[in-house]
């Protein structure tokens, strides 16, 4: 049963006056900016305290960062390869069996005036015999003929336009295929198409690789910030009790996972760098071998910021994912 | 236009209830109240619903049914963006102290001027002042596990007043502790209390209620059934 308050207290006061100061806007800056990074230094503090756990979680979303990087900037560098070789832009007009060199050579003069045209190169009727003689081993066959049979053919060097020395010379290829000499125009470029198909299906799926690795990044730091969570527990109780915002709890964990996805970009990159130049010595002796100057291309500043950038996104968003979801201890609904 | 009643009062349930599940209501239809500076035991067996009562006031839990009042303010309006706020006016204090036991003294004290973004300088003096209150100056660098048992709820009481809240709620705050250190802790709560602090303690520690001149609450499996005066010496 309850009973009515007897009147009885030794010394009812009252509370002391809250304490009071003048609001100074730089002054809560300060402060604001004083906590921030003590909780970014905390959250460091924490690796240093832990380096075994901690240099796990961000050598996993260094090679998540570092896979597409490298599939990504392998690609980049097989399309400027592509681009930049000339026998990409180079056709062969087979002219009719009567068009004797002498004509070959004047057509050959008014296709290299063309403003699409880089060069002509002309292979007469009895220069193709001879090389065909020397090259097949079939020279008593040939005396037998009589006639030679090989027409001239004219080599053309397409001029690389803004869409690339592909779509220059399927332009240029079918203007030769107009022209009254010719007999048979064509480019070997099924092969080129077939991989640039294979590029773009390359790009699509280190895409889709990317992704799936950005969410597996994603699951590692939430997973690492849970556990860091579950230890510190008592610590986010008692911080909740004494008055902590959620944010102010939230903060060191955002930090660290902050840090991991950035220092994951870093080795990410780092380890990116390396696997280039590996690969650089081989490419170059291979591109030589073709007499070309060809040489890997690592991506630059903007690799590096798009994969600091990233690592420092995904963290702070697994984090955010992690530390959201068990915010629930501090705030009654 | 609040009365001279509404502003003595410093704490108020009203027909309160607390219903964890279907079946079990942790508190039931619980009024009372409590004047500014008062201080107050609250009694029972363990089960009783004392520390539901207490989670109520920190707002660690909000009432199933009624009316939960601190210092003007109706708790289960309180919006949540608000409750860090409300919290700091509020010292809380635990039979096992809850001490973070990787930092020392002195940053536990700090903690609750720290969640409020108390400039460095002032925290060092509030700090300090709240440790020396509790005679633990000498030891603010000392980690948790380096005190006794006693001086590490003085500890958790300098971490509840070091923001100099006009309310004070300590959960068992002897629970852990020997006679003697009980009585060293109840008389630094008289301290508080003759400086205005409003106190209520729970603690099923019958002799020692008795032995202090205070009104005390006894709960019964949930239900408020007594509330009496300090017993005439």
């Amino acid at each position: 049963m309850t009973t009515p308050r007897p009147p009885r207290q030794p010394a009812a006061g009252t509370a002391p006056a809250p304490h009071r100061r003048r609001w100074r806007p730089w002054e809560t800056l300060l402060v604001w900016l004083f906590r921030h990074a003590q909780a970014a230094l905390g959250a460091l503090g924490r690796f240093v305290r832990s380096p075994l756990a901690a240099l796990m979680s961000i050598a996993v979303v260094a090679i998540a960062a570092a896979l597409p990087a490298l599939l990504y900037v392998l690609l980049d560098n097989s399309s400027r390869l592509l681009a930049s070789w000339e026998g990409a832009g180079s056709l062969s007009l087979f002219l009719r069996p009567e068009v004797t060199d002498g004509a070959a050579r004047k057509l050959a003069d008014r296709i290299a005036a063309r403003g699409d045209v880089a060069r002509v190169q002309v292979i007469g009727r009895s220069e193709g015999l001879a090389e065909f003689r020397r090259l097949s081993g079939f020279g008593a066959a040939l005396d037998a003929l009589g006639d030679n049979p090989f027409p001239a053919v004219l080599v053309v060097q397409a001029r690389t336009g803004d869409g690339g020395a592909a779509s220059s010379a399927t332009t240029l290829l079918e203007a030769l295929r107009q022209l009254p000499e010719a007999d048979v125009a064509q480019a070997d470029q099924d092969w080129i198409q077939r991989f640039q198909a294979f590029a773009a299906l390359g790009e699509r799926i280190t895409g889709v690789l990317a992704a799936l690795l950005a969410a597996g990044v994603l699951f590692v730091i939430g997973n690492t910030l849970r556990l860091e969570i579950r230890d510190r527990h008592a610590e986010i109780e008692i911080t909740a009790l004494v008055g902590g915002t959620p944010a102010f709890i939230r903060r060191p964990f955002l930090y660290l996972g902050l840090w991991l996805g950035l220092l994951g970009g870093l080795l990410g990159w780092l380890v990116t760098v390396i696997a280039l130049a590996a690969l650089d010595g081989p490419v170059s002796r291979v591109a030589q071998l073709y007499q070309s100057g060809f040489e890997l291309h690592g991506g630059g500043f903007s690799l590096f910021a798009a994969m600091i950038g990233a690592g420092t996104l995904l963290g702070l968003a697994g984090a955010w994912l992690a530390v959201g979801r068990r915010l629930g201890i501090a705030l009654p609904r | 236009m609040s009365s001279p009643a509404d502003r003595s009062r410093m704490i108020r349930f009203e027909d309160v209830t607390k219903r964890y599940d279907r079946s079990t209501d942790a508190l039931s239809g619980v009024s009372f109240r409590l004047d500014r500076g008062e201080m107050a035991f609250l009694t029972g067996h363990s089960g009783a619903g004392k520390s539901t009562l207490l989670r109520l006031i920190g707002l660690v839990e909000r009432a199933t049914r009624g009316r939960v009042e601190v210092g003007g303010l109706d708790l289960g309006r309180l919006p949540r963006r608000q409750i860090p706020h409300y919290r700091r006016q509020v010292g809380m204090i635990f039979q096992d102290f809850r001490l973070l036991q990787d930092r020392t003294v002195f940053d536990n004290v700090a903690l609750p001027l720290v969640v409020a973004a108390t400039p460095a300088a002032d925290i060092g003096k509030r700090a300090r002042a709240a440790l020396d209150k509790v005679g633990l100056l000498r030891k603010e660098r000392s980690l948790p596990q380096e005190l006794s048992a006693g001086e590490q709820q003085r500890v958790g009481i300098a971490r509840a007043i070091v923001t100099r809240p006009p309310v004070v709620v300590a959960d068992e705050p002897t629970g852990n502790l020997d006679p003697e250190l009980s009585w060293e802790i109840m008389d630094l709560f008289g301290q508080l209390n003759r400086v205005g602090v409003t106190l209520l303690i729970a603690t099923h520690d019958v002799d020692l209620v008795r032995r202090m001149h205070y009104r005390t609450l006894t709960l019964l499996h949930g239900h408020l059934v007594d509330d009496t005066g300090p017993p005439v010496p």
